[in-house]
């Protein structure tokens, strides 16, 4: 019997084991397959995890031609991703907001040169549950008197006398990420303000099920979490003063979805460029947004800010004098 | 002779009131079996959950393939598996030795009346409760920064091994101290020294205890996350981890990078990995428990 049970750990051991070495031998092949005069050598990203599935898509669809180079993509988050990228750790920084002045101060020390490439657009998603038909467009100071540090408003009929008495319940992005940063500045006025009693999560997969769940709930994140989730959500139009709008890859495109259409943004040091095979990643990087973009579920840059990556690349060429 | 006080203390518990102690005792065993029962409920309850829900991924290309954002449907944990099982081996290799002798130390060498010996017991019982991500950020500072070492897997090792190393002192101590006093006394007696004392008697017979806390200890570091999105632990890696200084990624890393991401295959995928994760663990805990049954064995 004791004899039994142990087998049948070893068992289960023993086929993990033969799985891990089974992934290793499979290497040697791939690796062999880099070819001559093929670039090699390593690019590292690091930062916000809603920029994340972005450079991982041009990653792979890069690796996919020049299999030699290492691509790798880290999620420090924005914050924590500027801190290492100003240290000299990281090549190019993924950023889901611009970079701030104290941390422009700190790359400036220590003397890390950079460009701001604005390589798709975002549409922060007010969501609501299914069951709300009374909030089909909020105004921006609406949203405000909801979310403003100290806000009192804990009921639906508080934000327009005509809504019904529903009390609201609040699901938002966690203090670390951008999209909270973003949301906060466009919203409250000011990065990090927002009243506390909501309930905050890093998984914007939470923030759906938590206004799924609940018939007066609320809450916000990146389209692509609301594209996934449109039979079970409904996203609130927005009112910037110029009348409401849904938020689309249209009206992002064309700037009338404002102030939550934002835009993200890689910063690629001009060191990075010196390199071979980092100029070839981030050349390929600007040619294929398009492409990134939709592979990503993002939405992709219009023809203006397309003319200004371009002109961000010359910008850091020169810099970098490559 | 066991026989004969089995057999006494049978006598003994006849003459107290017979029904009352049956349904104590009872009781007292169906209870004892709820307890265990609630436990593996919830373990059966995990473990259903994530393979129905991994099952459409539970597939080749989950061990063989690197993680990709372009297809969900046939991306895998490759990378993750190999960097896990490098990281692991590193915390093994690392924290057993050192947590050991540590506990040995603490046991047959250190005088308790001193006060540093004292005040080294309260900071390793206190360092098994500070929270993963202080360990992280000392990693990120120390191990990374001021030593150099990257973000790398040697770094990752080094701070997961520090994170679990009370664990292992805890246990180990725990384990010697339960070796009977007279196998010192009759090894001493027959004139072995301290050090062949504590190396051929004592050891061998706390071994089991010893692997264990370990099993305990490589479990936790191995499901850890948190101190390792500080230590570069990567999202998206394409090469398989080859070394000590090579750039890595680990298991739970890349559960909860698929989690948070949008698409429904990758919340699929985010449980098969789990799965993955569980083999894993169970594979490396077997080797513990091979190696705690042959000690046992031969004793």
């Amino acid at each position: 019997m004791a004899i039994g049970k142990r087998g049948l750990v070893w068992v289960a051991g023993a086929s993990a084991l033969a799985a891990v070495l089974a992934g290793c031998g499979g290497n040697a092949e791939q690796a062999a397959g880099g070819g001559e005069g093929a670039l090699s050598g390593t690019v590292t990203l690091d930062g916000s995890s809603t920029v994340a599935p972005l450079s991982t898509a041009a990653a792979e669809l890069f690796q996919a031609e020049n299999p030699g180079v290492q691509v790798t993509v880290g999620t420090s988050g924005t914050g924590g991703g500027f801190e290492r990228f100003c240290a000299g750790e990281t090549d190019i920084s993924n950023a889901s907001r611009p970079i701030g002045e104290d941390e422009v101060a700190v790359c400036e020390d220590a003397g890390v040169v950079y460009q701001e490439f604005q390589v798709a657009n975002d549409a922060l998603t007010v969501v609501v549950n299914t069951e709300n038909d009374w909030a089909s467009c909020l105004t921006v100071e609406q949203l405000n008197a909801i979310w403003e540090p100290d806000s009192e408003v804990t009921n639906w009929n508080q934000v327009d006398p005509s809504f019904p008495d529903e009390p609201l319940e609040l699901f938002g992005a966690g203090t670390d990420s951008g999209t909270f940063d973003y949301f906060t500045e466009v919203i409250n006025g000011e990065e990090g303000a927002t009243r506390t009693d909501y309930s905050p999560s890093e998984d914007d997969n939470v923030t759906v099920q938590g206004v799924t769940g609940s018939p007066g709930g609320m809450g916000y994140f990146g389209f692509s979490y609301f594209e996934e989730n449109a039979d079970q959500l409904r996203a609130v139009e927005i009112d910037n003063g110029e009348g409401c709008v849904a938020p689309s890859v249209e009206t992002v495109q064309v700037g009338s979805y404002t102030p939550l259409g934002r835009p993200l943004f890689i910063y690629p040091t001009a060191e990075v460029l010196a390199r071979p095979e980092g100029l070839a990643f981030v050349e390929f990087y600007v040619a294929n947004h398009a492409e990134i973009a939709e592979a990503a579920l993002f939405i992709p840059l219009n023809a203006e800010q397309e003319a200004d990556l371009q002109a961000d690349l010359d910008a850091l060429r020169e810099q970098a004098g490559a | 002779m066991s026989a004969t006080a089995t057999r006494a203390r049978g006598a003994t518990a006849r003459t107290l009131p017979a029904k009352r102690v049956r349904w104590a005792d009872e009781l007292f065993a169906w209870a004892l079996r709820l307890c265990v029962g609630v436990a593996m409920l919830f373990l059966a309850a995990l473990l259903v959950y994530v393979v129905v829900r991994g099952w459409p991924r539970l597939d080749g290309d989950l061990v063989t393939a690197y993680t990709s954002v372009i297809r969900p449907e046939t991306a895998g944990a490759r990378a993750a598996i190999i960097g896990t099982v490098w990281v692991i081996g590193f915390v093994a290799l690392f924290c057993l030795p050192t947590g050991v002798l540590a506990a040995i130390y603490l046991e047959e060498y250190a005088d308790r009346e001193r006060w540093w010996n004292r005040l080294l017991e309260l900071n390793i019982a206190n360092l098994a409760a500070v929270p993963s991500i202080v360990f992280g950020i000392l990693g990120l500072g120390f191990v990374a920064r001021m030593l150099g070492l990257g973000f790398t897997v040697i770094t990752a090792s080094i701070v997961l091994s520090l994170l679990v190393l009370p664990i292992v002192i805890i246990a180990a101590r725990e384990a010697i101290r339960a070796v009977p006093g007279s196998i010192r006394e009759a090894s001493y007696g027959l004139g072995a020294t301290k050090w062949q004392t504590i190396w051929r008697q004592v050891l061998p017979a706390a071994v089991p205890g010893i692997a264990t806390g370990s099993i305990l200890a490589l479990s936790r570091a191995a499901g850890e996350a948190a101190p390792l999105l500080l230590l570069g632990g990567l999202s998206f890696i394409s090469f398989d981890p080859d070394g000590l200084f090579s750039r890595y990624t680990v298991l739970p890393i890349q559960i909860f990078g698929w989690i948070s991401q949008s698409r429904e295959e990758f919340q699929t995928l985010a449980s098969a990995g789990i799965v993955v994760m569980l083999i894993v663990i169970l594979a490396m805990n077997s080797t513990a428990i091979f190696i705690r049954n042959r000690y046992q064995n031969r004793r």
